[in-house]
């Protein structure tokens, strides 16, 4: 079946769309930073992006190749110190969504990005943490984009970087965390959500042209899809024209792929 | 009060072997000029910190002056890994690096609680994470008004702080704009201080009575360096180089092309060379 959008465009779009003009939302590098700008200049005009550089209300014409790029300083309501934005805005309670990203994710949506293999002797050191540890738990709720693949979609992470739903259930309730946690996983195939009662990720929707087979073999533990899941609305004409824009931009502005 | 010095004076003053230094900047105003005088001048067996290392903590330690990394996040940011640091950590080469890891929220803490001349910070964190099991330092005090578990991390233990800003008044107030990072922080908490600037100027002007200055007298020396932050950036002179940050990761993914690189570009060059870089912005 073809299709005028690529897997990629598919999961920004349907992540951009996650989100709303009223949230506040904490952004990170990369596909969570191309969603949150694609739903700022679509849909979600009024939508309050912060970055853990200490911008705040950030409109960025270019997406960050940093987290701490000029462009974010300069289109940005106002810039705090770090510790105040780790102090204040998010330890403070004043984010409604975070947005994570991985190396690897378990079905408790619990996130890798510090080793590949045992901590004190990696097979691949990843970058580590950096802020997801206190998102994972400070934000109102999480949202996760990461492209679906079996070494990325694992039975069981090498090492709990951030907290998703722990070991399921009242997993978080219990380490007297009171934020929601992951309430959506979009990847480049589907949309997964939380099962209301076991935390176990569930498939809610499947990209247009993608088979449960495709996420089968994509996950690495026996992958779960709700009764009605159906399929994700492809992206509209205008989703795409933003969003190819932006990065036809940002490719421009960075000298090289973006 | 601030001491105006070359650059190489600064250092050779100020860091010494086996020292604790942080050279801040949280993408913005990387001090990396500093950073190549201290590979310049072979300093050793550095305990460095940073909350992302970046690449001038890449350089640092692939030239061997490192021995002890404390981070939060690192890599290159927006490209991918850290070579010189991965290959030093995994492999011993060019020597053995230990680490000490944390998350944002702790690294900006624990800053804080220095500056503050606290032992210890404590905030809201770690929760249903593993860091705690790796690093011991990582520990949790129970509130003693509402009994809430929360996590301490110990104060960053600093001898000298080093950052770039904007520019130093003749009596070497220093003023920062734009992303700020935790670089006053950093100063206040160190028992010596480092300042690149871009310029020396007669009033500062500050935008605003909230302007990030440092008083002259919490800083120890002052060098003026145009350019000094290069690849990263300085608000209001130059732009981040993006497109070297992509290029790092070639010319750091291989030893022999990291070590061309730094002979070309650092060992035979001195701070002088940055000032290529340091064309205001339009």
């Amino acid at each position: 079946m073809s299709q005028n959008f690529t897997p990629n465009e598919m999961m920004t779009v349907a992540a951009a769309r996650a989100l709303t003009n009223q949230d506040v939302c904490f952004v990170g590098i990369g596909a969570p930073s191309a969603a949150c700008n694609l739903a700022r200049q679509t849909h979600a005009p009024d939508i309050v992006l912060i970055y853990e550089s200490g911008t705040i209300e950030t409109r960025p014409n270019v997406l960050p190749l940093s987290i701490g790029d000029g462009e974010l300083c300069e289109t940005a309501l106002t810039t705090v110190p770090v510790p105040e934005m780790f102090r204040y805005w998010l330890q403070g309670g004043r984010i409604t969504t975070g947005f994570l990203g991985g190396a690897q994710i378990d079905k408790f949506a619990n996130l890798n990005t510090t080793v590949v293999g045992p901590y004190e002797k990696p097979s691949v050191r990843l970058p580590g943490g950096g802020g997801a540890p206190e998102i994972a738990t400070s934000c109102g709720q999480i949202f996760i984009t990461m492209a679906h693949s079996k070494r990325a979609f694992v039975e069981k992470i090498d090492f709990f970087t951030s907290l998703g739903h722990g070991e399921g259930g009242d997993s978080r309730e219990k380490l007297g965390v009171t934020t929601k946690g992951p309430t959506k996983v979009i990847t480049d195939l589907c949309v997964m959500e939380p099962d209301a009662t076991t935390k176990e990720l569930t498939v809610v929707s499947l990209h247009p042209g993608v088979t449960k087979e495709q996420v089968i073999a994509a996950t690495g533990w026996p992958v779960k899809f709700a009764p009605n899941a159906g399929e994700t609305p492809p992206p509209n004409e205008t989703e795409l024209k933003v969003l190819r824009e932006l990065h036809a931009r940002t490719k421009a502005a960075h000298g090289g792929n973006a | 009060m601030a001491e105006f010095l070359k650059l190489s004076e600064a250092i050779e003053a100020n860091v010494r072997d086996g020292d604790a230094v942080a050279m801040e900047g949280f993408t913005h105003l990387i001090p990396f000029a500093a950073g190549h005088e201290i590979i310049r001048q072979k300093r050793k067996r550095l305990s460095l910190i940073r909350m992302t290392p970046d690449l001038i903590y890449d350089q640092l330690i692939g030239m061997g002056c490192a021995e002890r990394m404390t981070f939060s996040w690192g890599g290159n940011p927006g490209v991918g890994s850290l070579h010189r640091f991965r290959d030093a950590y995994q492999n011993g080469w060019p020597n053995k690096i230990e680490i000490v890891e944390h998350s944002h929220a702790a690294m900006a803490n624990a800053y804080d609680a220095a500056a503050a001349g606290l032992p210890f910070a404590v905030f809201r964190g770690y929760r249903g994470a593993e860091l705690p099991r790796v690093n011991p330092s990582i520990k949790e005090v129970t509130c003693p008004y509402t009994g809430e578990k929360l996590a301490t991390v110990p104060a960053v233990n600093l001898d000298v702080a080093i950052i770039h800003a904007q520019k130093a008044d003749r009596k070497g107030n220093v003023l920062l704009e734009g992303i700020v990072g935790v670089q006053k922080e950093a100063v206040l908490a160190a028992k010596r201080s480092v300042v690149t600037v871009e310029e020396i100027v007669d009033e500062l002007n500050t935008p605003s009575p909230n302007s990030v200055v440092l008083p002259g007298w919490t800083v120890k020396a002052i060098a003026v360096v145009p350019g000094g932050a290069h690849p990263s950036y300085t608000q209001g002179y130059y732009k981040r180089d993006n497109a070297f940050y992509k290029a790092w990761d070639e010319i750091a993914r291989d030893r022999d092309s990291f070590l061309a690189w730094m002979e070309e570009n650092v060992l035979k060059k001195g701070p002088e060379a940055f000032a290529a870089h340091a064309k205001k912005a339009a």
